[in-house]
Order: C-alpha cells, then sequence, then structure tokens
C-alpha cells in the first residue's frame, strides 16, 4: 500500500491503536488535518490552546493507562504544547506530540513559524526524532510510541517537517508490530536474590511502613500492593502521585506524607526502622530535609528506573524492575513463609503508637465557621459522587485539600500535576478523563487562579458535549502563595490577591453552561447535588471560600518529618498530648 | 575524584547535544569531551573527563544510560586503563639558543616539532594530561602563542574492551 506521510501517520495511529488526538491545525500541519479530514477512526479533539492538547491527553494517558496522543503545528504551536510536555514528563507519564516542522530544505534559515522544537523540547522529553526521511516515518513513530509507554513511562516528540507530510509523494507502508533498539532494553525484573533479601528484612522489621508511589498507578500495581500490604500488616502511606494504589478508606492506610501530609503518616516515617519505598522517588516535597530523613530506618527501594534509586536518599537494598513484577515475587515469597497469624508484639505497639498518632485528628479543621471551608467542599464532593469519580486538579492549596479529603479507593481516579505544579492543568486534563470514560463523573477541583490559566477549554467542552464539574474554591487568593507568605513573609500578601475577577457564572454561562455560586454553607450540600444531577452539562459551581484557611499539617521546607506546623484545632488537643506525640 | 567516563552512541544528529544538555541541565562539570564516529559508521565514541564525589558520578553514569542514544557506557577508572591527551604548542622562537633549548625540550617529552618558521616552532605531543601540563610549564608563558588540547581519551588494558 503506497501512502503519502500524512496518511502513513493517520494509518498508523489507527494501527496503533489510538482512539483520539488532541490538536491544534497550523501551517505547517495542514497536510496531516487533510488526511485526517478524510477519516473517522482517529477522532481529533481541537482545543483552544496548545498546552490544553498536551494537558487533555495527558489526562487521557493517567487515566487509562494508554499513551495519550497531541498534534501541534511547527513554532508556536510547538512552544505552547511544552508546558505540557513538560508536565507529563516529570509524572512519568505515556504520551506522544506529533509537531510539525517548516520544510526540511528551510530548517535552519528562521523560516516562518519555524523553532528548534528538538532543541526546545530535549530536556523535558524522553527522548524526540526529527524525521528527515519519509521511508522511516513509520518505524519512528513505532520507536516513539514504544518509549514513552516502556519502562518508566514518558512524553515523546516526532518532529515532521513539511514536505514529509506532502501529499505527492507515496512510499510503501506496513504496520510495523515490531520494534528493537539496541540502546534502550528496560530491565523488567528485579534481582531474585535482593527481592529474597528484601522479603527478609521486611519480615523482621519492628517499625516498618510502607511508601508507595506514582510507580504504582503506572505500572497497574495496586492489586499487587494491596496483597503485600495485607499479608504483612503493615502502615502504609502514598504520595500525592500514589494516591488511589491502595485504598483511601484501608485501615492500613495513613493517607498522604509529605510536606501536607498526615501527622500519623510523617511521625512514622521519622520513626520506622524499615522504610519500603514501592514506586516513589524520594521527591523534596517527600523527604524535606534529607539529612533527618528516616534517620532509623534501613531502606529497600523498587523502582524501574535504575537513576532514581539512591539519587537523593540511600537505598539500602536496591530493587530495579517493575514494581508489578516485584511485588508479585514477593506475594509469592510471601506465601511460601509461614507467618505468624497475629501481629508480632512489636508491630502490635508500633500500630498501637501510631494509633495514638492518628487520634489527634490531625485534618480537623472549624465546622461552625459561617464562611464555606474548602475542606467541606470536598467532603462534600466525596460524599455526593459516592467516591468514585475521577477528580483532576489544578496547583495550590485546593489540590492539597482534594489530596487530604478525598478518599481514593482506585488506581487512576487521582489526576494532578505533581510533579511540575502546573496551574492550568486540572479542566484539559478532565477533557482527556472524560472522554475516555463518557458514563463516569468527572470533577476538576480548581482555584480561582488556575481555572484562569486554561479556562478557554471552556469552549472544547462545549464543543465536544463534555459534561464535567468544575468545582472552583474561589477564596479570591492565590491560596498557597498566600499561605507561604503569612508564615514566611510576616503577612506581606504580595501580589496574591485576585483582584478584578470575572463573574464565573457568567462566563460559565457565556461559555454554554450552566453556573452555579455557592456562598451560604448551608447551600453546599444541595448545590453539589444540583451540579451532578445535571448529568449532561457542564456546570461550573464557584463555590466561595474562606480567605483565611491554611492547608495543615505542613512540613516547612527543609524541617524534618516530626516537626510539623499543625491546625489550630489540632493545637487545641496538644495539651492531652505528650512530648513522645501521643495522647496521654 | 576525577573520572574518565567512555560511551558508545549511536552516531545521529543530536546525540551529542542531549549529552551536553545533561551536564548543564543537572549541573555536573565537564573536563573535556572528546567525540569521533568508530569502525561502526552507526556508532560514535565518546569519552568524557568529569569530576565529582561517587554519589554523583553514580548519578552522571546512571543519567547517561538512560538517554535513548547511549549505547553503552563504561567508567575507564574502575578498572586499568590507558589515557592520552594530544595537543599542539604554537611558541614563540626567535634566536639561536631559544630554539634550541625548545628543540631540547621536545626530545625530553618525545614531543615532534610539525611546522617551523623563522620565529615560530609548532610542538605536537601526545600523553597524559599530567604530562601535557608539565611541558607547558617549562616553556615561558611569554613564549606560548597558542595551544590546542583534544581532551583525553581512554582505553582499557588488557582482553577486555567498550564494543557492542
Amino acid at each position: 500500500m503506497e501512502l503519502s506521510g500524512s496518511e502513513i501517520l493517520v494509518q498508523f495511529l489507527k494501527d496503533e491503536g489510538v482512539e483520539f488526538i488532541f490538536g491544534y491545525p497550523g501551517g505547517a500541519v495542514l497536510h496531516i488535518y487533510d488526511a485526517l479530514h478524510q477519516q473517522d477512526d482517529v477522532k481529533h479533539i481541537l482545543v483552544r490552546h496548545e498546552q490544553g492538547a498536551t494537558h487533555a491527553a495527558d489526562g487521557y494517558a493517567r487515566a487509562t493507562g494508554k499513551p495519550g496522543v497531541a498534534l501541534v503545528t511547527s513554532g508556536p504551536g510547538a512552544t505552547n504544547a511544552i508546558t505540557g510536555i513538560a508536565t507529563a514528563y516529570m509524572d512519568s507519564i505515556p504520551m506522544v506530540v506529533i509537531s510539525g516542522q517548516v520544510p526540511s530544505g528551510m530548517i535552519g534559515s528562521d523560516a516562518f513559524q519555524e523553532v528548534d522544537a528538538i532543541g526546545c523540547t530535549r530536556p523535558c522529553v524522553k527522548h524526540n526524532f526529527l524525521v528527515k526521511d519519509i521511508n522511516k516515518l513509520a518505524d519512528t513513530l513505532k520507536k516513539a510510541f514504544y518509549v514513552a509507554t516502556t519502562g518508566r513511562p514518558g512524553p515523546v516528540l516526532v518532529d515532521l517537517p513539511k514536505d514529509i507530510t506532502a501529499p505527492q509523494i507515496k512510499v510503501p507502508y506496513k504496520y510495523p508490530k515490531k520494534v528493537s533498539m539496541r540502546s534502550y532494553n528496560p530491565t523488567v525484573k528485579g534481582h531474585p536474590r535482593q527481592v529474597k533479601k528484601a522479603v527478609e528484612v521486611l519480615l523482621s522489621a519492628k517499625r516498618p511502613i510502607i511508601y508507595s508511589g506514582g510507580g504504582v498507578i503506572l505500572g497497574n500495581a495496586s492489586e499487587e500492593l494491596r496483597k503485600v500490604t495485607h499479608k504483612l500488616g503493615f502502615p502504609i502511606t502514598e504520595t500525592l502521585m500514589g494516591l488511589g494504589g491502595f485504598p483511601g478508606t484501608d485501615k492500613q492506610n495513613l493517607g498522604m506524607l509529605g510536606m501536607h501530609g498526615t501527622y500519623e503518616a510523617n511521625m512514622a516515617m521519622h520513626d520506622c526502622d524499615v522504610l519500603f519505598a514501592v514506586g516513589a522517588r524520594f521527591d523534596d516535597r517527600i523527604t524535606g530535609d534529607t539529612s533527618k530523613f528516616c534517620p532509623h530506618a534501613t531502606i529497600i527501594h523498587i523502582d524501574i528506573d535504575p537513576a532514581s534509586i539512591s539519587k537523593t536518599i540511600n537505598a539500602d537494598i536496591p530493587i530495579v524492575g517493575e514494581v508489578k513484577t516485584v511485588l508479585s515475587e514477593m506475594v509469592k515469597i510471601l506465601a511460601e513463609k509461614d507467618l505468624p497469624k497475629s501481629r508480632s508484639s512489636a508491630l502490635e505497639s508500633w500500630w498501637k503508637k501510631i494509633e495514638s498518632w492518628r487520634k489527634q485528628d490531625c485534618l480537623a479543621y472549624d465546622k461552625t465557621s459561617k464562611h464555606i471551608k474548602p475542606q467541606s467542599v470536598i467532603e462534600t464532593l466525596y460524599e455526593v459522587t459516592g467516591g468514585d469519580a475521577y477528580i483532576t486538579s489544578d496547583v495550590g492549596q485546593h489540590q492539597m485539600f482534594a489530596a487530604q479529603f478525598y478518599k481514593f479507593d482506585k488506581p487512576r481516579r487521582w489526576i494532578n500535576s505533581g510533579g511540575l505544579g502546573t496551574m492550568g492543568f486540572g479542566l484539559p486534563a478532565a477533557m482527556g478523563v472524560k472522554l475516555a470514560f463518557p458514563n463516569s463523573d468527572v470533577a476538576c477541583v480548581t482555584g480561582e487562579g488556575s481555572i484562569q490559566m486554561c479556562i478557554q477549554e471552556l469552549s472544547t467542552c462545549l464543543q465536544y458535549d463534555l459534561p464535567i464539574k468544575v468545582i472552583n474554591l474561589n477564596n479570591r487568593y492565590l491560596g498557597m502563595v498566600r499561605q507561604w507568605q503569612e508564615f514566611f513573609y510576616e503577612k506581606r500578601y504580595s501580589h496574591s490577591y485576585m483582584d478584578a475577577l470575572p463573574d464565573f457564572v457568567k462566563l460559565a454561562e457565556s461559555y454554554g453552561h450552566v453556573g452555579i455560586r455557592v456562598e451560604d454553607p448551608a447551600d453546599l450540600q444541595s448545590a453539589m447535588e444540583e451540579a451532578f444531577s445535571l448529568k449532561d452539562r457542564l456546570v461550573f459551581l464557584d463555590v466561595i471560600t474562606d480567605q483565611t484557611e491554611n492547608v495543615y499539617p505542613m512540613i516547612h521546607a527543609g524541617a524534618a518529618h516530626n516537626s510539623m506546623e499543625i491546625s489550630p484545632q489540632h493545637k487545641k488537643k496538644l495539651g492531652a498530648i505528650n512530648p513522645d506525640g501521643e495522647l496521654a | 575524584m576525577r573520572h574518565i567516563i567512555s560511551l558508545l552512541v549511536e552516531n545521529e544528529s543530536g546525540a551529542l547535544s542531549r549529552i551536553a544538555g545533561l551536564f548543564s541541565a543537572r549541573g555536573y562539570n565537564i573536563e573535556s569531551l572528546t567525540v569521533a564516529t568508530t569502525e561502526d559508521p552507526t556508532l560514535s565514541r565518546m569519552t568524557i573527563v568529569t569530576i565529582g564525589s561517587d554519589r554523583i558520578i553514580e548519578q552522571i553514569t546512571k543519567q547517561l544510560n538512560k538517554l535513548i542514544d547511549v549505547v553503552k557506557l563504561q567508567d575507564m577508572t574502575e578498572g586499568n586503563f590507558i589515557e592520552r591527551e594530544m595537543m599542539f604548542v604554537k611558541i614563540r622562537a626567535e634566536g639561536e639558543s631559544k630554539r634550541s633549548e625548545i628543540q631540547r625540550l621536545s626530545d625530553i617529552f618525545r614531543a615532534r616539532i610539525i611546522d617551523v618558521t623563522d620565529s615560530t616552532f609548532c610542538v605536537e605531543l601526545t600523553g597524559s594530561g599530567g604530562k601535557l601540563d608539565a611541558y607547558i610549564k617549562t616553556l615561558h608563558d611569554g613564549d606560548v602563542i597558542e595551544i590546542v588540547r583534544s581532551g583525553s581519551m581512554g582505553i582499557t588494558r588488557g582482553v577486555k574492551a567498550l564494543t557492542l
């Protein structure tokens, strides 16, 4: 079959099983758009800004586990896409971005809408390709998908000069079923001796904790993690990226750890004697001061990326391999061991200590306030959706409240920009999720600052009939910035106030959606119910929240896990707490 | 510590910038970097001399290995190896005594004079970085017109080799 470059691209995407491609046309990709126009198998979603295209593809990938695909034009199309590419890179999300390029002969001439897309994206892609020969196009595309989806996943960019996609030049096409790259062979299986050694250390632990991260979600290893955790009877804490990897409502789950993690999770981290890190990368928001991190612990670390092991924190027992494969191996080894029916006395007293920390109820907040508390919005969202919605978020206080208060029982339900912290991520990401799961509830938890960074995508939502629920925690402040200014800059609120906000209800209406404003705590429940009862409409719920609320607990940057700033409600209980942090 | 890392990389445009970009993005040192094609035209061989603690060097080798264009990597410093660097020096050489002094010095260092004018010599010298430094030290500061150093390359001693 002889096809043009554009036809090869479209046919390849079909053969690869790509359902959706998020994009925006422009000069350098017009040939491709013409080929897209002549078929129905690959559905193109026209976004309103290329950043939205990459975030939407990213959201789709996070929710489905399949690679997200974006298509952008050369020059500004490519540069606009970079924020989304970097977002996916930091969170290891499989994504393939096709960018148009000026014709091969004009590369380097400062042509109209020319930018060195390979150079611009190099530091924030897993790999990128410039296609210079149409005969290599299909193989290159296959390599792009292979690299994006295997090993530690990540975004891959394929830059296509316009002459490569021209309709006049046709070459034979055959879908490349297999791909081999001599320089790229990710490790899958963990070293058997290391795995055995790890299990022995786990079984002899007195104060263990499991610390699981995004690798569990990306590696589809939740089931294996659940088995190992239940079998061992250990407490488990999850990173922001790992939420849902282990059921949030399970008693063994201490919730999130790190800068805004729970008191019990952070205290347990500090005191543990064995730390079992599963698909997590010891990010600075987790570790705080690395010299004071888990001072008594033997550290076991499973990661698919050797470079993540002993990068910031030295691992005593490193295991390079797929989390799923390594954990299943552990399940097998544990099944052969005779574990005592009841917990050992050491583990029993460890749990007692943890329960005393947990009893302090570190997430307590003022429920008598006449203002709507942001925490109560997330709790209401949790109730109304039965804890079973896909929640995307932007970045800031609302993101932390969502992470703390929505108890994710399933993986791939919590979709947020953890590594890069990209404001503007939530709404376009929700589009990708809603397209993948049209019959599920999809809510974007956002703030009045973040939502304005990609609000143009409300138009895309109307065009493709995507009834997302936007939950806007509107406190008229860049809340997290304000919080830091309150704590560390003596309340000098420099440019953190959002003046001249639009009327979000009218704005939603002008985009053809439903807008609802809530100002009274008494109306919150009914408004949330109304939003979710309008099944086929996008509802923008503008919730006017308390301007002064802070996210607690908080480990100040560079502090140890056991020195947390706690909420006023938590402090009230402090009188009853002895110096070991236990309730008397 | 100083490490010499040898790499086999895909001979493709962009491979060099990925490697150089990795060093600048992560704040690693490069003392020297040399690159040329090998007997296999699809592969380039690169030698990077870098300085860092054991922890940094471990990260450098892991991050380099992670690059898709890097096919194989070896830290020469982990075993026995031979290191050589090449240098050209253009030296002011006026007057009989100076000219013979430079010739004598060059003989001691087994350097070769490869170009001569009535006022200059161009000297070629191969050896370890330390040897090249020592040669430069013997010259008077005012006499050195130009120095070109290739950067180090390394190869392991014995049967073991960095090949596919």
